[in-house]
């Protein structure tokens, strides 16, 4: 079988089932797509060959009532991985290789899954272009030099690209569903709490949550069911009732309430955005769902308030690498000097940028006006989710205010890259899930997303929205495999 | 009639001032893992041998708290007669130092567990309240040993992560006198609560000194210097004495005091600046958003109170009451946990007048001597409730009875057998001293005569005589008697 690479999680789960693919079959067809696609950079970390043993020993004794059976996969490099090197996309981790696996993957791994290596990502999950990696930027394979969005960056490309046939990242501030917007893919950012953050690199720990990336909402439902569980390693992790997300996935959605927020419709917003919206609200109600304009009036405050929490949680988070104990260091002539030079030569440019402005804005004389006020504003944002809840069971907006953009287009321009977050991210603060899906072309022939925004643990919900609107929107992913020679 | 308090003043020129001290006491929990951590907390263990990958701070590693610790610092706000905050929060303390592998100190800012309390001392001129603001919940640092190699240093995570709880008094205390007072008691409250064990030497119980000077009777307080990490009573007192003496120099001589934080340097017996306000750190702190604030239900406070041993004051008040034990008596018997055990299992089962005696006067100069804790006492409660027993039954004399003490000394041997073997025990047969006192008389005729005749002083004479010849057994009651009659 040659089309492999081009089949969905779905289709390759059931081939290896009925053993017409068997777990070496799959795991060398993805392996040697990645190995003919390098120029994409969306690897950091190979682990090809211990996959194919992997994936040799599954054949010998294949489980078959496993979720994920023998099924390869590559994930986000935040995730730690025992005994494969984990770098979160920077220097300072460049030689780290931990003992032990986060809670995520190991729930991927107890479902049969074998990991084929490690995503490009930006450095500590800080950027949205994938443009902030020491590893190197990624390439969106929808078009030479274009950005695969980010943080998870080589997650998304990889995806788009077939290099893998689901994968994970994580969202702190959009990082999982703006690249899915980027890339033509599905991506959900689960309600804070569902997925366990242990053994995650922490970016910002109240906002940070890993999440499903995939060819389609089937897909991502399946491996949502497979990622979410309790844990009590991690204290901010919430024991809910979780669905059978992929099997309770319907396409009923008639009489759900969908709302529309009259505050993302943003100055400046190009046309192809807001056309894309109004297509999204009538394919919904060709879905039978019932739209309601609503108001999230804090919503202009939300990206501020975001610059303020997340770098002030990552100036702490990222304490820890100091060159004492692990990671990249650096001689110095004490200790502080080792600290110093260890920290300016092992993070980049705007992983020390965020740095900055965290323990600034943590400052005495300085915590009132700003992360004090932030934490209040968050909650006032919270509010307004709740508030629209009452009317509403689902909320849409476009995924991201523009299509992806080239490679070096906004890199001195820090503003305007956050700003490419200002749908994302007060899901983010307020703790909400939210989920990506692809919904049509700019004039440029680049995906555009839409996002429907849910209540705290109603990713059912949602992904059922998203699994109705999937079918209505049809969309096509237009990728000519231009970067293998 | 009222009692003149003694004050601890500094007097310089014809001004005299008074102390202000205020403790920030570091304790750390009794348990056997870690605040946020499964690892274990055991004294002297090897370098880096109890530190898991959240000590350590691995990437992407987590805090859990430990149910345990926090139980523990609620029983010690219950032990305090604090509010316990039924809400609090956990911050991180943000700053760089090579034993502290997060770059954050997890402890608690805003809202501690344990809000206002207070402790009560006894000082030889009557009772005094000293207030408590707080008791928070916080991690240890690792250690940072210097002196192993000249260029390096090594950093021993053991420590790391340990459950300390931060017991900030108010500054409420005026003398290095109530300050140990206060140390000892806190100490006896916390370990009679069984939630720490108090030894200064290991580190478990360290405190910063907060000391500020003003003339006497002025209600403003002067400029405070903190005292850093002082692990001994002995040096609090050093330390405060010799800082509050500094203060009212500079104060003396015109200058002012800086705030600041100071060490003191116990092989010179002085405090030296360590950094200065405008070198102060600032902790950045906010709420650690790895853990959900703590919150615990009245039920979950109501259970530990119902687990609450009987404390220090309380068990004063019984014994004062119960055993009719003078204050001192008691104080000295409550101080800590196993002397009050001690005494309570002498006094099951003997008298109590002798007991308190014997065990104050006798058994602790011993215990002094050889450097013992009551628990190490090399004579059980048992057989020194026994010994009590043959003083009061008449068996043995209380001259006799230390002689027996003495040999009880060598490996708690049971009395009883001491006075069999040795042939200690006291004459008591009337009939027997009548005879004895009869040949002492007979051997004396003369000063019997002068006796008779008035010379009553030579009573004590005839008593030493009949107490020789009996080699030291005969009842010196009974030898009272008779010999009043015969003579």
């Amino acid at each position: 079988m040659s089309d492999i690479t081009k089949q969905t999680l779905s289709e390759l789960v059931n081939n290896i089932k009925e053993k017409k693919l068997s777990s070496l079959e799959v795991t060398k067809a993805f392996i040697d797509r990645s190995e003919k696609s390098k120029e994409l950079n969306t690897y950091i970390t190979e682990d090809f060959s211990n996959a194919l043993d992997k994936a040799k020993k599954f054949d010998d004794n294949p489980n078959l009532d496993l979720k994920l059976p023998g099924i390869p996969m590559a994930v986000k490099d935040l995730f730690c991985t025992a005994n494969l090197r984990t770098t979160a996309g920077s220097k300072i981790l460049n030689n780290f290789i931990p003992t032990y696996e986060s809670t995520v993957t190991q729930n991927i791994w107890n479902e049969g899954a074998i990991l084929i290596g490690k995503l490009n990502c930006d450095e500590f999950a800080m950027g949205s272009s994938n443009e902030t990696s020491f590893f190197g930027n990624v390439q969106n394979p929808i078009d030479k030099n274009l950005v695969p969005g980010g943080s998870s960056g080589g997650s998304s490309s990889a995806l788009a690209a077939q290099l893998t046939p689901i994968t994970i990242g994580t969202d702190t501030g959009g990082s999982i569903r703006q690249p899915a917007s980027f890339t033509g893919t599905v991506g959900l950012k689960p309600t804070y709490g569902s997925c366990s953050r242990y053994g995650i690199v922490a970016f910002a720990s109240s906002l940070d949550q890993a999440g499903p990336m995939a060819q389609n909402v089937e897909d991502c439902a399946l491996l949502q069911e497979v990622i979410s569980s309790y844990d009590q390693k991690d204290s901010t992790s919430i024991d809910f009732k979780r669905n059978q997300y992929s099997k309770e996935l319907t396409k009923d959605i008639k009489g759900k309430t969908i709302g529309i927020p009259k505050e993302y419709r943003v100055d400046g917003m190009p046309k192809e955005i807001d056309d894309l919206w109004q297509k999204g609200i009538e394919y919904a109600k060709d879905c039978g769902a019932e739209i309601i304009d609503i108001s999230l009036p804090h919503t202009n405050y939300a990206l501020p308030t975001y610059y303020i929490v997340a770098p002030a949680e990552a100036s702490s988070n990222l304490a820890r690498y100091d060159g004492v104990k692990y990671g990249f260091r650096a001689d110095g002539e004490n200790l502080i000097d080792m600290y110093e030079k260890t920290r300016s030569e092992g993070f980049g440019a705007e992983v020390q940028r965020r740095i900055m402005i965290g323990t600034y804005v943590l400052s005495s004389g300085y915590y009132d006006a700003y992360y004090l006020k932030a934490q209040k504003v968050r909650k006032l944002i919270k509010n307004d989710f709740d508030e629209a809840y009452k009317k509403v069971d689902a909320i849409l907006t476009p995924s991201t205010p523009s299509s992806a953009f080239k490679i070096g287009e906004k890199t001195n321009d820090p503003v305007s890259m956050y700003l490419n977050d200002i749908f994302t991210v007060p899901v983010n603060l307020a703790g909400l899930p939210g989920i990506s899906i692809p919904a049509g072309h700019d004039v440029k022939g680049y995906p555009l997303g839409l996002q429907i925004i849910g209540k705290a643990f109603d990713e059912q919900n949602i992904l059922n929205i998203a699994y109705a609107m999937e079918e209505k929107i049809n969309f096509k992913n237009k990728i000519t495999d231009w970067w293998i020679k | 009639m009222s009692k003149e308090k003694s004050e601890y003043l500094i007097h310089r020129n014809d001004n005299q001032y008074e102390v202000v001290i205020g403790l920030e006491v570091h304790a750390q929990v009794l348990s056997q893992s870690k605040l946020f951590s499964t690892s274990a907390t055991k004294f002297g263990a090897e370098p880096n041998t109890q530190v898991s990958l959240v000590d350590a701070a691995f990437p992407g590693m987590l805090p859990v708290i430990n149910e345990f610790c926090v139980k523990q610092a609620i029983k010690t706000g219950i032990g305090l007669k604090a509010k316990i905050n039924k809400r609090s929060v956990f911050d991180r303390k943000n700053y760089f130092y090579a034993d502290l592998p997060q770059g954050y100190q997890i402890s608690q800012f805003k809202d501690p567990i344990v809000g206002e309390g207070k402790v009560i001392l006894d000082m030889p001129d009557g009772q005094k309240e000293v207030g408590i603001e707080r008791l928070h919940l916080e991690q240890d640092a690792g250690k940072s040993i210097h002196d192993l190699d000249p260029k390096n240093t090594f950093v021993d995570l053991n420590r790391s992560g340990v459950a300390l709880m931060e017991i900030v008094s108010k500054p409420d205390l005026r003398s290095p006198e109530e300050v140990n007072a206060y140390i000892k008691k806190l100490r006896s409250i916390m370990r009679y609560l069984g939630t720490c064990d108090g030894n200064m030497q290991e580190g478990s119980l360290r405190a910063d000194v907060n000391v500020s000077v003003r003339k006497k009777g002025s209600k403003d307080f002067g400029t405070r210097c903190e005292i850093k990490n002082v692990n001994s009573i002995k040096f609090m007192q050093m330390a405060i004495e010799y800082e509050a003496n500094r203060q009212v120099d500079l104060i003396e001589d015109g200058q002012s005091v800086d705030q600041e934080t100071r060490l003191f340097d116990t092989k010179k017996n002085e405090t030296r600046s360590m950094r200065s306000k405008e070198d102060a750190h600032d902790y950045r702190y906010f709420p650690d958003p790895d853990l959900l604030p703590l919150e615990v239900s009245d039920e979950f406070i109501d259970q530990l109170k119902s687990e609450i041993p009987e404390l220090p004051d309380e068990k004063k008040k019984r014994f004062i009451d119960q055993f009719k034990l003078t204050p001192y008596e008691a104080n000295i018997m409550v101080s800590d946990i196993e002397t009050s055990n001690y005494f309570e299992d002498v006094v099951k089962k003997s008298d109590v007048k002798l007991a308190t005696n014997w065990i104050i006067g006798e058994l602790f100069a011993v215990l002094n001597e050889k450097n013992l804790e009551i628990t190490d006492s090399p004579i059980s409660a048992g057989n020194l409730s026994k010994l009590i027993n043959l003083i009061k039954d008449g068996t043995i004399s209380g001259k006799i009875a230390k002689t027996v003490f003495e040999q009880m000394m060598e490996g708690d041997k049971d009395p009883k057998k001491i006075v069999e073997e040795k042939g200690l025990k006291q004459e008591s047969d009337p009939k027997a001293l009548e005879a004895l006192i009869d040949k002492v008389i007979d051997n004396n005729r003369d000063k019997a005569t002068e006796y008779k005749s008035g010379k009553v002083k030579l009573f004590g004479f005839f008593v030493g005589q009949v107490m020789k010849v009996s080699g030291g057994k005969a009842n010196p009651q009974l030898v009272n008697e008779i010999l009043k009659k015969k003579l």
